[in-house]
């Protein structure tokens, strides 16, 4: 029975790292950029949830302004950082987006301080239990693993049945020959980090959900592990990003409950990057790309 | 009347001036063809006249509209088309949802099935293959999948860049076959070819390029009997 908890919690973790490796791999894709400020509009979506909590109380309503500041925030960034750098050298890029991150996190520290606050999504005694059969699962795992499935299935049949999802793999393949058919690309680029940043918001309230405690570095961390399982997923790739997500999760839980090992966590992710990348450079789900120029 | 005027166009990459200052004219119902060697801007003219190169200096109007400094997308929506050169056609779409990007600028006015099913009945092996991935196509399936998406958006002007390249004989005569037909259906063709003998024979008018300038213009017949383009592209 312990095996089949395990393995829930950390298919519940890796649901949370999916949506984060997602907006990784949607904004590669398409803007063909690293946006290391990523982790840290999870960040902005958690002290949003924080104030609507402590003002307000009513956490969905907390997550569905989290939502609603992370999207601005997101598309802000993009219009403001990243598209005046269009067409420069990616380098000049990457340097802005952890730029960009670095200012979101200070801005934070200097309005929230860096002691930690305590956002109880559930009540100070968390959410609770389900019991099934002679399982007992955290409430709030059930509820992460189900959003996070749920807002995968949705974005998938998003992208590969919606004009604006096919316009979305248009312009990640060849984005000059998408304007040929007439897609706005600016407009596209913008639609991603859209929906980028709204499943970090997401990804704020799922691991905020789990422990509450929320300092500036909120999304530091799991920024990294998942744009650690994206890269392993085959970065660009949306179904390599929630498979990437879910092994990341699941080898973290795993390595948690053996004995001994829960020091060396995230020492196992990173060698597991590094194993996947030996064999499959691209990732598990890269496509090899020709370059265009 | 001129459905597409181009007027001193310049074009640089960085430094480079790849074109210097072309001027010509694309009446409705032709089929004009720019010719020219590797590297003379043929290509560049074909971007910077849709929009994906900026101009330096000059104008380019199209059906009455300044499209000069318009992003190629709302050209597009113009209903002007282009077939880019090496096809980039979407390698990991279906032949379907390539065919469903080329009417990705339609609205809800035009028949998509209606207009699909015209497709097929000009390029009857895109309905053979449609539901197979493009990039596994054969170079001359890709051209043709190439052409049928760009037809999807009912273009007036249908701009062609190098259709023929690396296809077989056989296959070169049929595009050069299915231009005419597209034509004689009343689409506007602007055409770029290295191979200018065959080009030219289907060609109302001609213009040849060379490193930036148009050197020679005149009706296709005239260019095909001209010394300088049977010397230089003609192969005597």
């Amino acid at each position: 029975m312990e095996i089949i908890e395990t393995l829930i919690n950390g298919l519940s973790l890796g649901g949370t790292y999916a949506m984060i490796a997602l907006g990784y791999t949607m904004v590669y894709g398409i803007a063909k950029m690293l946006n290391f400020a990523h982790g840290d509009i999870i960040m902005v979506g958690g002290y949003t949830l924080f104030v609507t909590l402590s003002t307000m109380g009513m956490p969905i309503l907390g997550l569905a302004l989290a939502v609603v500041v992370c999207v601005v925030l997101g598309v802000t960034v993009e219009k403001v950082a990243y598209k005046p750098l269009r067409g420069a050298s990616p380098l000049a890029v990457l340097i802005t987006a952890i730029g960009v991150s670095y200012l979101l996190q200070s801005l934070a520290q200097i309005i929230f301080s860096s002691a930690p606050r305590m956002v109880y999504v559930g009540g100070q005694d968390g959410l609770g239990f389900v019991t099934i059969g002679s399982l007992k699962i955290q409430k709030h795992i059930l509820i992460t693993l189900v959003c996070s499935v749920v807002i995968m299935v949705v974005l998938s049949l998003f992208v590969k049945y919606t004009k604006i999802g096919r316009a979305m793999i248009a312009v990640s393949e060849d984005k000059g020959a998408a304007q040929l058919m007439g897609i706005n690309v600016n407009m596209i680029i913008t639609i991603t980090f859209a929906i980028g940043s709204a499943l970090a918001a997401f990804a704020g309230f799922f691991m905020l959900m789990k422990s509450p405690s929320l300092t500036n570095t909120l999304g530091a961390m799991p920024g990294i592990k998942a744009f650690t399982a994206a890269v392993i997923g085959g970065i660009g790739s949306l179904p390599g990003a929630m498979l990437g997500g879910l092994f990341i999760g699941l080898i973290e839980t795993i390595a948690q409950v053996v004995p001994g090992m829960g020091a060396y966590t995230v020492a196992i992710e990173f060698l597991v990057l590094i194993i996947v990348l030996l064999v499959r450079p691209t990732g598990i789900l890269g496509k090899k790309r020709r370059e265009k120029v | 009347m001129a459905l597409l005027e181009v007027k001193d166009l310049e074009v640089y990459y960085g430094v480079i001036n790849a074109l210097k200052g072309i001027s010509f004219e694309v009446n409705e119902g032709e089929i004009v063809t720019l010719i020219g060697a590797n590297g003379a801007g043929k290509t560049t003219t074909m971007q910077s006249v849709i929009g994906l190169i900026p101009a330096r200096h000059g104008s380019v109007i199209y059906d009455g509209h300044d499209i000069t400094k318009m992003p190629c997308h709302k050209i597009v929506h113009l209903g002007m088309s282009q077939v880019p050169e090496g096809r980039r056609i979407f390698q990991e779409l279906t032949v379907y949802e390539n065919l469903m990007m080329g009417a990705y600028s339609q609205g809800k006015k035009t028949n998509f099935k209606e207009d699909i099913e015209k497709i097929y009945d000009r390029f009857p092996r895109l309905k053979e293959r449609r539901n197979q991935i493009a990039g596994t196509l054969s170079g001359g399936e890709q051209q043709m999948l190439a052409m049928g998406r760009a037809l999807m958006s009912h273009p007036k002007l249908l701009m062609l860049d190098e259709p023929s390249m690396g296809l077989s004989p056989l296959l070169v005569d049929q595009v050069f076959e299915i231009i005419k037909d597209i034509n004689k259906d009343g689409t506007t063709i602007l055409l770029v070819e290295q191979n200018a003998g065959k080009s030219l024979a289907i060609s109302d008018r001609a213009y040849v390029l060379e490193t930036g300038s148009i050197v020679l213009s005149g009706t296709g017949k005239e260019l095909a009997a001209s010394e300088m383009v049977k010397k230089a592209y003609l192969g005597g």
